[in-house]
């Protein structure tokens, strides 16, 4: 087990590494030199290219790529992905205090999206072809065809506007504050994002219970004289929920990229919303400081889903 | 068997009682009509799946002859008749620019289907070819070329595609380009499988033996058994682009204004009192959005029944 | 419950299932009836196709999308197809318990054996504590012969190899003492050499527990060791049946003939094999007049047209019956088979 895990982390820092080279040399082909972007175009003068070339040497910008991408590199593992160009900020600050907001969104959208999936897939694999299982097949499809950032539109039209019920907009009321009233500011975003990934992973759950239910080991159940509903529970639904675990991890990283979304429509201050600002901005140290932190997320979850697979199934022995 | 005792079993008997026993009614199916011919019929009895086939052709006609449709120019600022509610002159209102909604609308559905369709297709030719290369020549350059694609597949695709769009900056080229790079992993996947299974069979090998080229095996073999699945992950992939494009525009890192598309029409809805007072502004394109993709996902869904009728209903 | 003292332990009459697929009605059983005493070992033989895995399937109700079409199994003389589902569901397990064919599949496999055997018998003793049940399972892995039974209560079915498997499926089978159990190919999924030693032990399971057993299989051999009587089937019927000795030296259906002949055996050359001709017959167009008769070497032009029935044939004094026109013809040569 131990030796598994190790060679698996091993193996996600070269391709972490792999990831860094990549985006690394993506933004050096970008476009545009990064020295005119941190100069404000009403400071750019007559005059100034000498100060450009001046500045490009400082920033070791005219040193061979290598180089560049070892100090660059050398920074990063050290956690100085450098400032942003907008505001002069440590780009590993920026995104550490939006983490917070973020993973508070998505748990929240996680949680959701479970306590819609399990028990719709559960009913509509068991009641196959029943209107209960062509609601859950309508809805999964909806929710995968009507883009997020529409549905939250709408909500805000008819939850903030026009019902007055819940905030549009931020994560708290400015001078206010409390659980209550972040949780009010949470509800949209969570449920819209949790409805979003609950679609799939509906179709899942009565996929892989549909393949379990025609299982021997649920004839067995039966013979043995169990009810229906511990056929389900008891046997089934254990078995399909084992691979259910590994499709959340896998699924995360799809959530964050709602996330992203989500938080702009409802200007909730996470990762999301800084990454689009600074795509705005062309800030490209935030952009990419997010590109790494996005690639470290799924790395983890990808490396999380191997190890939660081979915990929770006492047939996976891992060596 | 290996041992003294008789086996009453011939394969294709047991294979029946396994029918029976397992009651997986549908493979009972005979071969008498042709696979293409048996699609087409179960397709066309899928009436949500025509459904949407028939709304699609409708938003194709509308995009090509948008120029006749629409009355007013999609561009043409009026800044005379900003943010205007809905009228006999401009039937869907004015942007905040003057612009005619309608006319938007309409012009938008060809950028939208160009971006789904381009980049679907970008992605179905990329997926086919580096499946067809791992399964083909295997090794090393297998274990490689699926590694990537199962990485690409583990990363949000509107992450990559914000990553790239900022840093190239926005394009309708580099955004067909970019989603065709999020898409073709699954293209890749599927088109690995069938060459692999195409591989084992007997006559490729009597045919490789004969001097066949793989790209004689690709075209006349790979491509012809992979294609049902690959026109119904193509099709699903359209409407994965259609959302992509909406998406980015709708952050601002897609189509750019002036040019309409339905994301960046949505652009403007990020203002509580364009959300409030002018629901015109961002109600079309979005149901526009959603109308289009909930009819590509149905005639996806329909051809992967009527292709693969033993995974209907399934995951 | 009503004890009906002269009608046998179980009783099918009749059966017939359906199966509906795309292709049409596939009659799996098609009036098969037979009979089983309290303490009876019967064996169910035929090929893949013959309906006699759905048979059994059908007496606990466990063919979920055939539909039974016709007949009636009565179990001590109750009518298992019209007992309501809960009532159905108290047998299941307690008075009538199933082996299947395949122990690497018929175990949940994220479930220990031991709840697994615990489960069967708190299903049917609600009263019983956690505690006894525990005690009971690893009494019963004991009396199946499971070495450190204490130990093997805590493991997961992966841990066990085939035949441990199917030992432990036994235990589950017995746990509530049942007085019927159905063994759907108890050993065609392990290895030969485990198969006499699974053999050994339902022989040992059912002097302990009393219970009459239903053994389905496509071996002779099998039948041959353990069952009392024997019923063939064939194309979903049954055509022939009686006690093994009398089946075995005197077979009166052709398709038993068959069967015998091309059973390889020590003491014959193997060119001495003979496989019945063709193949069975399709359950969706089966042929008219008897279903064997494309196979036949006996056939004449009534058996395309006249569905021989089961009748009683021999000298009567064990009842042994065939569902042969010309099965007097058989009687007059002498099969080699003879055991």
């Amino acid at each position: 087990m131990t030796a598994f895990v190790i060679r698996r982390i091993l193996v996600n820092i070269v391709v972490f590494i792999l990831i860094g080279i990549g985006v690394f040399l993506l933004v050096r082909a970008a476009p545009g030199d990064p020295v005119r972007m941190m100069i404000r175009p009403e400071d750019l003068q007559e005059g100034s290219e000498a100060f450009i070339q001046a500045r490009r040497e400082e920033l070791g910008l005219n040193d061979p790529v290598l180089v560049q991408y070892g100090r660059w590199f050398l920074d990063a593992i050290t956690g100085n992905l450098g400032d942003s160009f907008v505001n002069r900020q440590p780009v590993s600050g920026l995104l550490l205090e939006r983490l917070g907001p973020t993973v508070l969104l998505m748990s929240t959208a996680l949680a959701i999206s479970l306590l819609i999936a399990i028990p719709l897939g559960t009913v509509a694999a068991v009641r196959r072809n029943t209107s209960v299982d062509y609601a859950a097949a309508a809805l999964s499809l909806g929710v995968i065809s009507v883009p997020s950032f529409f549905l939250g539109i709408v909500a805000i039209y008819i939850f903030s506007l026009q019902l007055g019920w819940l905030p549009s907009s931020g994560m708290s009321t400015p001078g206010g504050g409390g659980g209550t009233d972040v949780l009010q500011h949470l509800i949209m975003p969570a449920a819209i994002l949790g409805l979003a990934s609950a679609g799939p992973l509906t179709r899942y759950v009565r996929g892989s219970l549909i393949d379990e239910l025609s299982a021997d080991y649920v004839r067995t159940a039966e013979a043995k004289g169990a009810a229906p509903g511990r056929v389900v529970t008891r046997h089934a639904l254990r078995n399909s929920l084992i691979p259910l675990i590994t499709i959340i991890m896998i699924n995360i990283p799809q959530m964050l990229a709602g996330a992203v979304v989500l938080e702009q429509v409802f200007a909730w201050p996470g990762m999301g919303q800084l990454a689009v600002r600074a795509v705005n901005a062309q800030d490209y140290p935030v952009i990419v400081g997010f590109a790494l932190y996005v690639a470290a997320l799924v790395l983890i979850c990808n490396l999380l889903a191997d190890l939660a697979y081979a915990a929770v199934d006492p047939r996976v022995k891992v060596t | 068997m290996s041992d003294l005792r008789p086996s009453l079993d011939t394969p294709e008997v047991a294979a029946a009682e396994e029918v029976v026993a397992t009651e997986t009614t549908a493979a009972v199916r005979s071969q008498r009509r042709s696979p293409l011919g048996m699609a087409a019929r179960r397709f066309r009895r899928n009436k949500i799946a025509v459904g949407g086939g028939v709304f699609l052709l409708l938003i194709l006609l509308l995009a090509v002859f948008a120029p006749l449709i629409a009355q007013q120019s999609p561009t043409a600022v009026d800044l005379g008749a900003i943010r205007r509610a809905p009228s006999g002159e401009h039937w869907l209102g004015t942007d905040a620019s003057g612009r005619d909604v309608f006319a938007r609308l309409v012009y938008a559905a060809r950028v939208s289907l160009l971006v789904g369709i381009f980049a679907a297709l970008l992605a179905v030719l990329l997926g086919t070819v580096v499946g067809a290369v791992a399964g083909l020549f295997g090794g090393w350059l297998d274990t490689v070329l699926m590694r990537t694609a199962d990485m690409m597949l583990s990363f949000p695709s509107i992450v990559i595609l914000i990553v790239l769009a900022g840093i190239l900056g926005p394009s309708i080229p580099i955004l067909i380009v970019s989603i065709a790079i999020t898409t073709w992993p699954t293209t890749a996947r599927l088109v690995r499988g069938v060459t692999l299974a195409v591989r084992e069979r007997e006559y490729l090998h009597a045919a490789r033996v004969a001097g066949a080229s793989r790209g004689w095996m690709l075209r006349k073999h790979i491509v012809p058994a992979a294609m049902g699945q690959i026109v119904v992950v193509g099709t699903i992939s359209v409407a994965g682009a259609i959302l992509a494009e909406a998406v980015l525009s709708f952050l601002g890192l897609g189509v750019q204004p002036p040019q309409a598309s339905w994301g960046n029409m949505l652009n403007d809805a990020q203002s509580l009192t364009v959300i409030q007072s002018m629901p015109w502004l961002w109600l079309p394109p979005g149901l526009a959005i959603a109308a289009t993709v909930l009819a590509v996902n149905f005639v996806g869904d329909g051809l992967r029944d009527a292709v693969d009728p033993r995974q209907s209903g399934r995951s | 419950m009503t004890l009906d003292t002269t009608e046998p332990l179980l009783v099918v009459d009749d059966l017939a299932v359906e199966f509906r697929t795309d292709e049409g009605v596939v009659k799996a059983v098609d009036g098969a009836a037979f009979t089983i005493d309290r303490g009876e070992i019967v064996g169910v033989v035929g090929e893949s196709g013959s309906g006699k895995s759905v048979t059994a399937m059908s007496i606990l109700g466990l063919v979920k999308s055939g539909r039974r079409v016709r007949g009636s199994i009565r179990f001590r003389g109750r009518d298992l197809g019209t007992l309501p589902a809960k009532e159905l569901r108290a047998i299941r397990g307690a008075e009538i318990a199933m082996i299947f064919q395949d122990p690497m599949t018929a175990l949940n496999p994220v479930v220990t054996i031991g709840r697994q055997i615990v489960e069967a018998l708190r299903l049917h003793d609600k009263k019983m504590s956690k505690s006894a049940a525990r005690d009971r399972a690893i009494e019963l892995l004991a009396l199946v012969g499971m070495p450190d039974a204490a130990a093997r209560f805590r493991q997961y079915p992966h841990e066990f190899s085939g035949g441990m498997r199917q030992r432990a499926m036994i235990a589950m089978a017995i746990a509530n003492g049942p007085s019927l159990l159905i063994a759907d190919e108890p050993t065609t999924a392990l290895d030969v050499t485990i198969q006499a030693q699974v053999l050994d032990l339902l022989k040992v399971a059912q002097q302990e527990t009393q219970a009459a057993t239903l053994l389905i299989t496509h071996d002779l051999g099998v039948v041959a060791e353990l069952a009392d009587r024997v019923v063939v089937m064939y194309a979903g019927r049954v055509v022939e049946q009686g006690d093994v000795t009398t089946v075995f030296t005197t077979p009166r259906h052709p398709y038993t003939v068959g069967l015998l002949e091309s059973l390889p055996r020590l003491d014959r050359d193997v060119d001495e094999l003979h496989p019945i001709p063709g193949s069975p017959p399709s359950l969706l167009s089966p042929p008219p007049g008897c279903p064997f008769h494309p196979r036949c070497p006996l056939a004449r032009d009534n058996c395309r047209t006249d569905r021989p029935e089961l009748r009683v044939v021999g000298n009567g004094t064990a009842v042994h019956r065939t569902a042969c026109h010309y099965a007097e013809e058989l009687a007059a040569v002498p099969t080699e088979v003879t055991g």
